[in-house]
């Protein structure tokens, strides 16, 4: 398979750009295993959603931008997308922890 | 209590029908056209779903607070990274919950407050009192209390204070 070649300016920033995203998903994982308790494992799997899906889709926009010669931006959508909805995933996890939590203390009095 | 106009929500029309064309990566007339009539349509009929309408005042403070909000973010993912990675020294990091007095009431202004706090690694998204004067965070690292309610209230309520109310 040939691959169309494709500049210098699009390949070194779009890899350094894949690294960094990847090892921010990575690092948000390996919260859930390290942090203690399930409030503080709510903080790091955002690191991989946000800064680390956004070096991706930045990747995304610059290589496509540069192989189809025009520029390609609908990757701007599934950031609004995935910002816009997590929320209400984090609210309902948050609130049903605490009162998990609430239940707990009360059943232990 | 006032009947619901029927004129279509100009910003959900304009965002429908600019995300229309973004998703099918064109600016023909031909679908500049049917995104309008789509638009339209969808936002008179979703309107039902949610008579509140925002006031969007003050738009110039946009652009400003969404670059805060990028730094912020970028900034917090490499202190939460730290604190996962253990690379905070000898430092005990404590979590803990924090209660924020809040002035700002509009509901679509509380809603851009929630995204911007839950996409910002470190801040968690809790409750807001059933009064609405004040909201519970959970942050990951409260070291300095006074500072995060100092941060909240100058950097995002405000802002949004001046684009909603």
């Amino acid at each position: 398979m040939t691959t169309p070649g494709l500049p210098l300016w699009v390949t070194v920033p779009g890899t350094l750009l894949l690294v960094a995203g990847g090892l921010l998903a990575m690092i948000g994982a390996l919260g859930l295993v390290r942090l203690r308790d399930f409030p503080s494992r709510m903080h790091a799997p955002t690191i991989g959603t946000t800064l680390g899906s956004g070096c991706v889709l930045v990747t995304s926009m610059l290589v496509s931008s540069a192989m189809l010669g025009r520029p390609v931006a609908h990757e701007l959508l599934i950031t609004l997308f995935v910002v816009v909805t997590a929320p209400i995933t984090a609210m309902l996890l948050m609130r049903a922890a605490v009162y998990r939590d609430a239940i707990r203390k009360r059943s232990r009095r | 209590m006032k009947k619901p106009s029927s004129s279509p929500p100009p910003v959900l029309t304009t965002a429908l029908a600019a995300s229309w064309l973004l998703l099918n990566q064109t600016l023909a007339l031909g679908q500049i056209a049917f995104a309008a009539l789509l638009a339209l349509a969808l936002a008179r009929t979703t309107s039902a779903l949610r008579p509140l309408r925002p006031r969007l005042r003050r738009m110039r403070t946009v652009p400003g607070l969404l670059l805060m909000v990028l730094t912020d973010i970028t900034r917090s993912s490499f202190n939460v990274a730290r604190i996962v990675l253990g690379l905070v020294g000898n430092r005990p990091v404590h979590a803990g919950f924090l209660d924020i007095p809040l002035e700002l009431r509009d509901p679509h202004g509380l809603a851009a407050l929630a995204t911007i706090i839950t996409a910002t690694p470190g801040t968690v998204w809790v409750g807001l009192a059933p009064d609405g004067h004040s909201l519970t965070l959970h942050v990951l690292d409260l070291r300095d209390g006074i500072g995060w309610i100092h941060l909240i209230k100058t950097r995002y309520e405000q802002p949004l204070i001046r684009i909603f109310e």
